[in-house]
Protein backbone atom coordinates (compact mmCIF):
# COMPACT_ATOMS: atom_id res chain seq x y z
CA UNK A 1 0.00 0.00 0.00
CA UNK A 2 0.91 3.83 0.06
CA UNK A 3 2.13 5.88 -3.04
CA UNK A 4 3.44 4.47 -5.80
CA UNK A 5 4.74 6.44 -8.87
CA UNK A 6 5.96 4.74 -12.08
CA UNK A 7 7.69 6.24 -14.89
CA UNK A 8 6.15 9.30 -14.97
CA UNK A 9 6.92 12.26 -17.24
CA UNK A 10 5.67 15.33 -17.94
CA UNK A 11 5.72 17.32 -21.10
CA UNK A 12 4.37 21.10 -20.52
CA UNK A 13 3.27 21.82 -24.59
CA UNK A 14 5.01 24.64 -26.74
CA UNK A 15 3.59 27.50 -26.73
CA UNK A 16 3.98 30.72 -29.00
CA UNK A 17 7.41 30.41 -29.95
CA UNK A 18 8.59 28.62 -26.85
CA UNK A 19 9.93 24.33 -27.43
CA UNK A 20 8.34 21.74 -25.30
CA UNK A 21 9.43 21.89 -21.94
CA UNK A 22 10.18 18.36 -20.30
CA UNK A 23 9.18 19.17 -16.74
CA UNK A 24 9.99 15.91 -15.37
CA UNK A 25 11.17 12.69 -16.70
CA UNK A 26 11.38 9.06 -15.92
CA UNK A 27 10.19 9.79 -11.97
CA UNK A 28 10.28 6.56 -10.38
CA UNK A 29 9.18 6.57 -6.40
CA UNK A 30 7.06 5.26 -3.51
CA UNK A 31 5.97 6.19 -0.35
CA UNK A 32 4.88 3.70 2.06
CA UNK A 33 2.73 3.91 4.80
CA UNK A 34 4.14 6.65 7.69
CA UNK A 35 7.42 7.44 5.53
CA UNK A 36 8.41 11.17 5.53
CA UNK A 37 9.63 12.01 1.80
CA UNK A 38 11.85 15.42 1.29
CA UNK A 39 12.30 16.60 -2.03
CA UNK A 40 14.98 18.88 -2.53
CA UNK A 41 16.56 20.30 -5.58
CA UNK A 42 17.75 23.85 -7.29
CA UNK A 43 15.13 25.96 -8.27
CA UNK A 44 12.78 24.15 -11.37
CA UNK A 45 13.81 20.67 -10.96
CA UNK A 46 10.22 20.10 -10.83
CA UNK A 47 9.56 19.26 -6.91
CA UNK A 48 6.33 21.47 -7.53
CA UNK A 49 5.66 19.99 -10.34
CA UNK A 50 5.97 16.54 -8.56
CA UNK A 51 4.22 17.45 -5.90
CA UNK A 52 1.05 18.79 -8.28
CA UNK A 53 1.09 15.48 -9.87
CA UNK A 54 0.69 13.47 -6.31
CA UNK A 55 -2.03 16.63 -5.87
CA UNK A 56 -3.96 15.68 -8.73
CA UNK A 57 -4.03 19.04 -10.03
CA UNK A 58 -1.64 18.38 -13.00
CA UNK A 59 -1.98 14.63 -14.75
CA UNK A 60 1.00 13.21 -15.98
CA UNK A 61 1.91 12.91 -19.72
CA UNK A 62 3.05 9.36 -19.33
CA UNK A 63 3.76 6.89 -16.60
CA UNK A 64 1.02 6.02 -13.31
CA UNK A 65 0.09 7.04 -10.11
CA UNK A 66 -0.90 4.87 -7.85
CA UNK A 67 -2.66 5.31 -4.21
CA UNK A 68 -3.33 2.21 -2.18
CA UNK A 69 -4.06 0.83 -5.28
CA UNK A 70 -6.32 3.28 -6.73
CA UNK A 71 -5.08 5.84 -9.95
CA UNK A 72 -4.88 9.05 -9.01
CA UNK A 73 -6.73 11.05 -11.54
CA UNK A 74 -7.65 14.47 -10.07
CA UNK A 75 -7.43 16.29 -6.23
CA UNK A 76 -9.01 14.40 -3.60
CA UNK A 77 -9.47 14.41 0.30
CA UNK A 78 -7.09 11.60 0.44
CA UNK A 79 -4.06 14.01 -0.40
CA UNK A 80 -4.42 16.98 1.51
CA UNK A 81 -2.05 19.85 0.49
CA UNK A 82 -0.23 22.64 3.10
CA UNK A 83 0.85 25.19 0.91
CA UNK A 84 3.90 28.17 1.59
CA UNK A 85 1.59 31.04 1.65
CA UNK A 86 -1.53 32.54 0.35
CA UNK A 87 -4.00 29.83 0.85
CA UNK A 88 -5.81 30.70 3.75
CA UNK A 89 -9.35 32.38 3.60
CA UNK A 90 -8.97 35.56 5.52
CA UNK A 91 -12.51 36.31 5.30
CA UNK A 92 -13.32 32.81 8.11
CA UNK A 93 -11.94 32.86 11.61
CA UNK A 94 -9.42 30.14 12.49
CA UNK A 95 -11.83 27.75 13.07
CA UNK A 96 -13.64 28.09 10.03
CA UNK A 97 -10.73 27.71 7.98
CA UNK A 98 -9.50 24.76 9.80
CA UNK A 99 -13.07 23.66 9.51
CA UNK A 100 -12.90 24.14 5.88
CA UNK A 101 -12.26 21.04 4.39
CA UNK A 102 -14.96 19.14 6.38
CA UNK A 103 -17.40 22.12 4.91
CA UNK A 104 -16.42 21.22 1.75
CA UNK A 105 -16.90 17.40 2.09
CA UNK A 106 -20.88 18.60 3.50
CA UNK A 107 -20.75 17.93 7.53
CA UNK A 108 -22.86 19.80 9.43
CA UNK A 109 -21.56 22.67 11.57
CA UNK A 110 -21.63 20.87 14.57
CA UNK A 111 -19.89 18.04 13.62
CA UNK A 112 -17.27 19.79 12.29
CA UNK A 113 -16.43 21.91 15.45
CA UNK A 114 -15.22 18.74 17.33
CA UNK A 115 -13.17 17.82 14.86
CA UNK A 116 -11.13 21.07 13.85
CA UNK A 117 -11.50 21.87 17.74
CA UNK A 118 -8.81 18.61 18.31
CA UNK A 119 -6.61 19.66 15.63
CA UNK A 120 -6.40 23.21 16.80
CA UNK A 121 -5.47 22.00 20.28
CA UNK A 122 -3.05 19.68 18.40
CA UNK A 123 -0.99 22.60 16.70
CA UNK A 124 -1.41 24.45 20.02
CA UNK A 125 -3.85 26.91 18.73
CA UNK A 126 -6.41 26.55 21.06
CA UNK A 127 -7.82 29.99 22.36
CA UNK A 128 -7.39 31.43 18.89
CA UNK A 129 -10.65 29.35 17.48
CA UNK A 130 -12.59 33.10 16.71
CA UNK A 131 -9.26 35.28 15.69
CA UNK A 132 -9.21 36.26 12.34
CA UNK A 133 -6.36 34.18 10.46
CA UNK A 134 -5.33 37.43 8.70
CA UNK A 135 -4.13 38.70 12.36
CA UNK A 136 -2.00 35.69 13.19
CA UNK A 137 1.86 35.24 12.95
CA UNK A 138 3.22 33.85 9.69
CA UNK A 139 4.10 30.81 12.15
CA UNK A 140 0.99 30.74 13.47
CA UNK A 141 -0.86 30.92 10.32
CA UNK A 142 1.16 27.73 9.12
CA UNK A 143 -0.29 26.02 12.02
CA UNK A 144 -4.07 26.58 10.66
CA UNK A 145 -2.68 25.51 7.11
CA UNK A 146 -1.56 22.21 8.84
CA UNK A 147 -4.33 21.75 10.90
CA UNK A 148 -6.77 22.48 8.60
CA UNK A 149 -4.86 19.83 6.03
CA UNK A 150 -5.49 17.13 8.74
CA UNK A 151 -8.94 17.43 9.17
CA UNK A 152 -10.01 15.22 6.70
CA UNK A 153 -8.00 12.34 7.91
CA UNK A 154 -5.44 12.27 4.70
CA UNK A 155 -3.43 8.96 3.83
CA UNK A 156 -1.01 11.80 2.66
CA UNK A 157 0.31 15.20 3.43
CA UNK A 158 1.78 16.88 0.69
CA UNK A 159 3.69 20.02 1.59
CA UNK A 160 5.04 22.73 -0.27
CA UNK A 161 7.84 24.57 1.16
CA UNK A 162 5.49 25.14 4.28
CA UNK A 163 8.39 26.45 6.16
CA UNK A 164 9.92 28.79 3.62
CA UNK A 165 8.49 32.00 4.55
CA UNK A 166 8.98 31.30 8.43
CA UNK A 167 11.88 33.16 10.69
CA UNK A 168 14.91 30.85 11.40
CA UNK A 169 13.27 30.23 15.39
CA UNK A 170 9.97 29.58 14.02
CA UNK A 171 10.78 27.14 11.43
CA UNK A 172 13.63 24.88 13.93
CA UNK A 173 10.05 24.95 16.84
CA UNK A 174 7.75 24.11 13.52
CA UNK A 175 9.93 21.45 11.91
CA UNK A 176 9.51 19.68 15.67
CA UNK A 177 5.89 20.48 15.83
CA UNK A 178 5.79 18.58 12.11
CA UNK A 179 7.77 15.55 13.33
CA UNK A 180 5.73 15.14 16.23
CA UNK A 181 2.86 15.17 14.55
CA UNK A 182 3.33 13.29 11.67
CA UNK A 183 4.71 10.67 14.42
CA UNK A 184 1.01 11.08 16.32
CA UNK A 185 -1.29 10.82 13.33
CA UNK A 186 0.91 8.13 11.66
CA UNK A 187 0.31 9.88 7.76
CA UNK A 188 2.54 9.84 4.97
CA UNK A 189 4.76 13.14 4.19
CA UNK A 190 5.97 13.96 0.91
CA UNK A 191 7.49 17.45 2.02
CA UNK A 192 9.17 20.28 -0.58
CA UNK A 193 12.35 22.54 0.89
CA UNK A 194 15.50 24.40 -0.18
CA UNK A 195 17.25 23.97 3.04
CA UNK A 196 19.48 21.07 3.21
CA UNK A 197 19.39 21.14 6.89
CA UNK A 198 15.75 20.81 7.17
CA UNK A 199 15.46 17.78 4.88
CA UNK A 200 18.38 15.89 6.30
CA UNK A 201 16.38 16.40 9.62
CA UNK A 202 12.81 15.59 8.84
CA UNK A 203 12.76 13.06 5.98
CA UNK A 204 12.90 9.13 6.62
CA UNK A 205 14.04 9.58 2.74
CA UNK A 206 15.52 12.08 0.93
CA UNK A 207 15.29 12.44 -3.17
CA UNK A 208 17.47 15.00 -4.63
CA UNK A 209 16.11 16.08 -7.60
CA UNK A 210 18.03 17.91 -10.79
CA UNK A 211 16.71 20.46 -13.53
CA UNK A 212 16.36 19.88 -17.51
CA UNK A 213 14.62 17.77 -17.47
CA UNK A 214 13.67 17.61 -13.78
CA UNK A 215 14.38 13.80 -12.53
CA UNK A 216 15.89 12.23 -9.26
CA UNK A 217 19.17 11.77 -9.09
CA UNK A 218 19.68 10.64 -5.71
CA UNK A 219 17.81 9.05 -3.01
CA UNK A 220 19.13 8.24 0.65
CA UNK A 221 17.62 6.77 3.88
CA UNK A 222 17.72 9.20 6.77
CA UNK A 223 18.05 7.80 10.41
CA UNK A 224 17.85 11.31 11.73
CA UNK A 225 13.84 12.19 12.33
CA UNK A 226 13.56 8.70 14.38
CA UNK A 227 16.67 10.13 16.57
CA UNK A 228 15.05 13.33 17.25
CA UNK A 229 11.25 11.45 18.25
CA UNK A 230 13.48 8.65 19.98
CA UNK A 231 14.67 11.90 22.42
CA UNK A 232 18.02 13.27 21.49
CA UNK A 233 17.53 17.14 21.31
CA UNK A 234 17.38 18.69 17.58
CA UNK A 235 20.30 20.60 17.74
CA UNK A 236 22.12 17.56 18.88
CA UNK A 237 20.82 15.67 15.91
CA UNK A 238 21.65 18.69 13.47
CA UNK A 239 25.30 19.03 15.20
CA UNK A 240 26.42 15.07 14.83
CA UNK A 241 29.22 13.66 12.62
CA UNK A 242 26.78 11.90 10.41
CA UNK A 243 25.00 14.66 9.87
CA UNK A 244 26.96 17.24 8.85
CA UNK A 245 28.56 15.11 6.85
CA UNK A 246 25.53 13.94 5.00
CA UNK A 247 24.99 17.59 4.83
CA UNK A 248 28.45 18.48 2.60
CA UNK A 249 27.60 15.56 0.17
CA UNK A 250 24.16 16.60 -0.40
CA UNK A 251 25.45 20.35 -0.52
CA UNK A 252 28.08 19.01 -3.18
CA UNK A 253 25.17 17.27 -5.44
CA UNK A 254 22.75 20.58 -5.58
CA UNK A 255 25.74 22.93 -6.26
CA UNK A 256 27.51 20.55 -9.09
CA UNK A 257 23.53 20.71 -10.80
CA UNK A 258 23.67 25.25 -10.33
CA UNK A 259 26.95 25.22 -11.74
CA UNK A 260 25.92 22.65 -14.42
CA UNK A 261 23.34 24.65 -15.27
CA UNK A 262 25.29 28.03 -15.37
CA UNK B 1 -4.91 84.33 9.20
CA UNK B 2 -5.74 81.83 12.26
CA UNK B 3 -6.86 79.32 10.16
CA UNK B 4 -3.37 78.45 8.46
CA UNK B 5 -1.44 78.17 12.15
CA UNK B 6 -2.38 74.33 12.74
CA UNK B 7 -0.25 73.78 8.88
CA UNK B 8 2.96 76.19 10.35
CA UNK B 9 3.20 74.56 13.76
CA UNK B 10 5.40 71.40 13.63
CA UNK B 11 3.31 70.03 16.62
CA UNK B 12 0.73 69.49 14.17
CA UNK B 13 2.25 67.69 11.35
CA UNK B 14 1.31 68.13 8.21
CA UNK B 15 4.08 68.73 5.13
CA UNK B 16 4.63 72.53 6.04
CA UNK B 17 5.33 71.10 9.27
CA UNK B 18 7.41 68.40 8.49
CA UNK B 19 9.75 70.07 5.84
CA UNK B 20 10.31 73.06 7.98
CA UNK B 21 11.85 70.63 10.94
CA UNK B 22 15.14 69.57 11.23
CA UNK B 23 15.09 67.45 14.05
CA UNK B 24 14.56 63.56 13.31
CA UNK B 25 10.70 62.73 13.21
CA UNK B 26 9.15 59.25 14.96
CA UNK B 27 10.97 56.24 13.22
CA UNK B 28 9.10 55.79 10.07
CA UNK B 29 7.54 58.98 9.79
CA UNK B 30 10.04 60.41 7.13
CA UNK B 31 11.27 56.85 6.02
CA UNK B 32 7.37 55.36 6.16
CA UNK B 33 4.90 54.79 3.02
CA UNK B 34 4.58 57.84 1.18
CA UNK B 35 1.74 59.68 1.70
CA UNK B 36 0.57 58.27 5.42
CA UNK B 37 -0.86 60.10 7.81
CA UNK B 38 -4.15 61.62 9.20
CA UNK B 39 -6.05 64.36 6.77
CA UNK B 40 -9.08 64.80 8.90
CA UNK B 41 -7.32 68.57 10.22
CA UNK B 42 -5.99 69.12 6.55
CA UNK B 43 -9.63 68.34 5.12
CA UNK B 44 -11.06 70.77 7.66
CA UNK B 45 -9.21 73.91 7.25
CA UNK B 46 -9.86 72.95 2.86
CA UNK B 47 -13.45 73.14 3.52
CA UNK B 48 -13.54 76.21 6.28
CA UNK B 49 -10.82 78.07 3.28
CA UNK B 50 -13.41 77.42 0.63
CA UNK B 51 -16.45 78.72 2.54
CA UNK B 52 -13.65 81.95 3.59
CA UNK B 53 -13.08 82.76 0.77
CA UNK B 54 -16.69 82.23 -0.62
CA UNK B 55 -18.04 84.70 2.01
CA UNK B 56 -15.40 86.84 1.06
CA UNK B 57 -15.95 87.60 -2.40
CA UNK B 58 -19.60 87.67 -1.85
CA UNK B 59 -19.72 90.23 1.28
CA UNK B 60 -17.35 92.56 -0.52
CA UNK B 61 -18.75 92.37 -3.62
CA UNK B 62 -16.49 91.26 -5.76
CA UNK B 63 -18.32 89.68 -8.20
CA UNK B 64 -22.34 89.90 -8.49
CA UNK B 65 -24.91 87.84 -6.79
CA UNK B 66 -26.30 86.49 -10.21
CA UNK B 67 -23.05 84.51 -10.46
CA UNK B 68 -22.13 83.78 -7.27
CA UNK B 69 -24.84 84.18 -4.35
CA UNK B 70 -23.21 84.77 -0.68
CA UNK B 71 -23.44 81.03 1.46
CA UNK B 72 -25.87 82.46 3.55
CA UNK B 73 -28.38 83.15 0.16
CA UNK B 74 -28.01 79.39 -0.56
CA UNK B 75 -29.30 78.53 3.37
CA UNK B 76 -32.13 81.35 3.30
CA UNK B 77 -33.13 79.61 -0.22
CA UNK B 78 -32.66 76.16 1.22
CA UNK B 79 -34.91 77.08 4.19
CA UNK B 80 -37.31 78.72 1.82
CA UNK B 81 -37.71 75.86 -0.63
CA UNK B 82 -37.70 73.11 2.19
CA UNK B 83 -41.00 75.06 3.88
CA UNK B 84 -42.96 76.28 0.56
CA UNK B 85 -41.36 73.40 -2.49
CA UNK B 86 -40.20 74.31 -5.58
CA UNK B 87 -42.48 74.67 -8.80
CA UNK B 88 -45.35 73.20 -7.02
CA UNK B 89 -43.31 70.14 -5.62
CA UNK B 90 -42.61 69.51 -2.15
CA UNK B 91 -38.28 69.67 -2.01
CA UNK B 92 -38.55 66.31 -0.44
CA UNK B 93 -40.50 64.67 -2.50
CA UNK B 94 -37.92 65.89 -5.76
CA UNK B 95 -35.10 64.07 -2.94
CA UNK B 96 -37.47 61.26 -2.93
CA UNK B 97 -37.67 61.07 -6.76
CA UNK B 98 -34.02 61.25 -7.53
CA UNK B 99 -33.25 59.62 -5.09
CA UNK B 100 -35.38 56.62 -6.05
CA UNK B 101 -34.21 57.17 -9.38
CA UNK B 102 -30.89 56.73 -8.50
CA UNK B 103 -31.35 53.32 -6.40
CA UNK B 104 -33.38 51.98 -7.97
CA UNK B 105 -31.46 51.88 -11.03
CA UNK B 106 -28.08 50.96 -9.11
CA UNK B 107 -29.84 48.14 -7.82
CA UNK B 108 -31.03 46.98 -10.65
CA UNK B 109 -27.36 47.19 -11.93
CA UNK B 110 -26.02 45.38 -9.34
CA UNK B 111 -28.44 42.83 -9.75
CA UNK B 112 -27.82 42.21 -13.29
CA UNK B 113 -24.16 43.13 -13.69
CA UNK B 114 -22.71 41.48 -10.63
CA UNK B 115 -23.84 38.11 -11.71
CA UNK B 116 -22.78 39.11 -15.18
CA UNK B 117 -19.45 40.10 -14.33
CA UNK B 118 -18.91 36.75 -12.07
CA UNK B 119 -20.34 34.61 -14.72
CA UNK B 120 -17.73 37.12 -17.33
CA UNK B 121 -14.66 36.24 -14.74
CA UNK B 122 -15.55 32.48 -14.83
CA UNK B 123 -16.73 31.46 -18.19
CA UNK B 124 -14.48 32.53 -21.75
CA UNK B 125 -18.00 32.14 -23.20
CA UNK B 126 -19.61 34.83 -21.47
CA UNK B 127 -16.57 36.91 -21.21
CA UNK B 128 -16.48 36.41 -25.20
CA UNK B 129 -19.74 37.56 -25.72
CA UNK B 130 -20.23 40.07 -23.27
CA UNK B 131 -17.31 41.70 -23.35
CA UNK B 132 -17.40 43.66 -27.15
CA UNK B 133 -21.04 45.33 -25.91
CA UNK B 134 -20.04 46.49 -22.89
CA UNK B 135 -16.54 47.81 -23.94
CA UNK B 136 -18.48 49.12 -26.95
CA UNK B 137 -20.36 51.77 -24.78
CA UNK B 138 -18.92 52.01 -21.48
CA UNK B 139 -16.48 55.05 -22.92
CA UNK B 140 -19.46 56.78 -24.53
CA UNK B 141 -20.90 60.21 -22.60
CA UNK B 142 -24.55 59.07 -21.37
CA UNK B 143 -25.80 62.48 -23.12
CA UNK B 144 -24.62 61.11 -25.73
CA UNK B 145 -26.84 57.99 -26.21
CA UNK B 146 -29.90 59.93 -24.48
CA UNK B 147 -31.66 61.16 -27.51
CA UNK B 148 -31.84 57.62 -28.65
CA UNK B 149 -32.95 55.95 -25.37
CA UNK B 150 -35.75 58.74 -25.59
CA UNK B 151 -36.75 58.22 -29.28
CA UNK B 152 -36.63 54.06 -28.33
CA UNK B 153 -38.00 54.22 -24.48
CA UNK B 154 -40.02 57.12 -24.63
CA UNK B 155 -40.20 60.57 -22.13
CA UNK B 156 -41.63 58.50 -19.12
CA UNK B 157 -39.24 56.61 -16.32
CA UNK B 158 -37.90 53.95 -18.71
CA UNK B 159 -35.83 56.00 -20.32
CA UNK B 160 -34.15 57.98 -17.13
CA UNK B 161 -33.81 55.12 -15.20
CA UNK B 162 -32.44 53.48 -18.38
CA UNK B 163 -29.77 55.96 -18.81
CA UNK B 164 -28.49 55.45 -14.98
CA UNK B 165 -28.96 52.26 -14.86
CA UNK B 166 -26.50 51.81 -17.87
CA UNK B 167 -23.87 54.66 -16.49
CA UNK B 168 -23.60 52.15 -13.41
CA UNK B 169 -23.91 49.19 -15.20
CA UNK B 170 -20.10 49.08 -16.84
CA UNK B 171 -18.23 50.18 -13.54
CA UNK B 172 -19.91 47.10 -11.80
CA UNK B 173 -19.78 44.84 -14.15
CA UNK B 174 -16.14 44.76 -14.93
CA UNK B 175 -15.31 45.19 -10.80
CA UNK B 176 -17.22 41.97 -10.61
CA UNK B 177 -15.22 40.72 -13.61
CA UNK B 178 -11.52 41.69 -12.72
CA UNK B 179 -12.86 40.39 -8.97
CA UNK B 180 -13.16 37.10 -9.71
CA UNK B 181 -8.95 37.13 -10.41
CA UNK B 182 -8.74 38.04 -6.69
CA UNK B 183 -8.31 34.54 -5.33
CA UNK B 184 -4.95 33.00 -5.12
CA UNK B 185 -4.32 29.64 -6.98
CA UNK B 186 -3.07 28.21 -3.71
CA UNK B 187 -6.54 29.04 -2.51
CA UNK B 188 -8.61 27.35 -5.36
CA UNK B 189 -6.12 24.55 -5.06
CA UNK B 190 -6.49 24.04 -1.24
CA UNK B 191 -10.42 23.65 -2.29
CA UNK B 192 -9.97 21.25 -4.51
CA UNK B 193 -7.52 19.13 -2.51
CA UNK B 194 -10.76 18.52 -0.18
CA UNK B 195 -12.59 17.26 -3.00
CA UNK B 196 -14.73 20.96 -4.07
CA UNK B 197 -16.91 20.84 -6.94
CA UNK B 198 -16.51 23.65 -9.23
CA UNK B 199 -19.49 25.28 -8.01
CA UNK B 200 -18.14 24.89 -4.78
CA UNK B 201 -14.75 26.40 -6.06
CA UNK B 202 -16.68 29.94 -6.97
CA UNK B 203 -19.02 29.95 -3.64
CA UNK B 204 -16.56 29.50 -1.24
CA UNK B 205 -13.38 31.29 -2.58
CA UNK B 206 -13.49 32.99 -5.94
CA UNK B 207 -17.05 35.10 -4.94
CA UNK B 208 -15.77 36.24 -1.08
CA UNK B 209 -12.25 37.20 -2.33
CA UNK B 210 -14.04 38.91 -5.32
CA UNK B 211 -16.07 40.98 -2.02
CA UNK B 212 -13.52 44.09 -1.79
CA UNK B 213 -13.55 44.98 -5.89
CA UNK B 214 -17.09 44.04 -5.85
CA UNK B 215 -17.86 46.54 -3.56
CA UNK B 216 -15.32 49.38 -4.56
CA UNK B 217 -16.88 48.60 -7.96
CA UNK B 218 -20.34 49.46 -6.14
CA UNK B 219 -18.66 52.62 -5.06
CA UNK B 220 -17.84 54.32 -7.90
CA UNK B 221 -20.61 52.98 -10.17
CA UNK B 222 -23.24 55.05 -7.62
CA UNK B 223 -20.84 57.86 -8.63
CA UNK B 224 -21.86 57.88 -11.90
CA UNK B 225 -25.00 56.92 -11.21
CA UNK B 226 -25.34 60.73 -9.44
CA UNK B 227 -23.25 61.79 -12.37
CA UNK B 228 -25.83 60.84 -14.77
CA UNK B 229 -28.83 62.14 -12.88
CA UNK B 230 -29.00 65.59 -14.08
CA UNK B 231 -28.82 64.38 -17.75
CA UNK B 232 -31.30 61.94 -17.08
CA UNK B 233 -33.74 64.49 -15.71
CA UNK B 234 -32.89 66.94 -18.69
CA UNK B 235 -35.54 66.05 -20.59
CA UNK B 236 -39.74 66.54 -19.98
CA UNK B 237 -39.33 65.52 -15.52
CA UNK B 238 -41.13 67.79 -13.92
CA UNK B 239 -39.69 66.57 -10.59
CA UNK B 240 -36.18 65.68 -9.32
CA UNK B 241 -33.28 67.20 -8.02
CA UNK B 242 -31.47 67.21 -11.53
CA UNK B 243 -34.77 68.88 -13.02
CA UNK B 244 -34.50 71.84 -10.03
CA UNK B 245 -30.68 72.47 -11.13
CA UNK B 246 -31.65 72.41 -14.42
CA UNK B 247 -35.08 74.23 -14.65
CA UNK B 248 -33.51 76.94 -12.23
CA UNK B 249 -30.31 77.94 -14.40
CA UNK B 250 -32.93 78.46 -16.95
CA UNK B 251 -34.84 81.45 -14.77
CA UNK B 252 -31.35 82.33 -13.75
CA UNK B 253 -32.07 81.19 -10.34
CA UNK B 254 -28.29 80.40 -9.25
CA UNK B 255 -29.21 79.79 -5.70
CA UNK B 256 -31.42 77.40 -6.32
CA UNK B 257 -28.70 75.50 -8.27
CA UNK B 258 -26.38 75.28 -6.29
CA UNK B 259 -28.48 74.35 -3.66
CA UNK B 260 -29.06 72.03 -5.60
CA UNK B 261 -25.64 70.49 -6.22
CA UNK B 262 -24.71 70.62 -2.51
CA UNK B 263 -27.70 68.69 -1.98
CA UNK B 264 -27.01 65.90 -4.73
CA UNK B 265 -23.46 66.22 -3.02
CA UNK B 266 -24.21 65.42 0.45
CA UNK B 267 -26.55 62.43 -0.41
CA UNK B 268 -23.85 60.92 -2.56
CA UNK B 269 -21.62 61.36 0.22
CA UNK B 270 -23.57 60.18 2.75
CA UNK B 271 -23.68 56.70 0.65
CA UNK B 272 -20.52 56.93 0.05
CA UNK B 273 -20.07 57.16 4.05
CA UNK B 274 -22.42 54.25 4.16
CA UNK B 275 -20.46 51.97 1.79
CA UNK B 276 -17.14 52.70 3.60
CA UNK B 277 -18.72 51.83 6.94
CA UNK B 278 -20.02 48.37 4.59
CA UNK B 279 -16.65 47.63 3.55
CA UNK B 280 -14.79 47.83 6.58
CA UNK B 281 -17.79 45.23 8.27
CA UNK B 282 -17.98 43.14 5.37
CA UNK B 283 -14.12 42.74 4.46
CA UNK B 284 -11.81 44.13 7.32
CA UNK B 285 -9.43 41.47 5.96
CA UNK B 286 -9.10 44.04 2.78
CA UNK B 287 -5.25 43.97 1.58
CA UNK B 288 -4.44 42.44 4.48
CA UNK B 289 -3.38 38.68 3.08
Amino acid sequence: MGLNIQDVSVVYPAADRRPPVKALSGINLTIDDNEFVVALGASGCGKSTLLNLIAGFLSPSSGSLVLDGRHVSGPGADRAVVFQKHALLPWLSVLDNVAFGLQIQGLGKSARIGTANRFIAMLGLDGFQDSPVYKLSGGMQQRVGIARALTCDPRILLMDEPLGALDALTREKAQELILHIWNDTYKSVFFITHSVEEALFMGTKLIVMSPRPGRITHTFDLPFSRQFLDGTPAREVKASPDFIRLREDVLKIIFADEEAAA
Amino acid sequence: MTIQDPVATPKAGGLLGRLARSRPTRPGEIYGVPGQGNTLWLSAVSIALFFFVWWLVTAMGWVKPLFVPSPLTIVEKFVSVWQTGYTGTPFLEHVAISTARVFGAFLLACAIGLPLGLAMGMSPVMRGLFDPPIEFYRPIPPLAYLPLMIIWFGIGETSKILLIFLSVFAPVVLGARSGVKSAAIEQIHAAYSFGATRWQVMRHVIMPSAMPEILTSMRIGIGFGWTTLVAAEMVAATKGLGYMVLSASQFLQTPVVIMGIFVIACIAFAFDLLMRFVERRLVPWKGRM
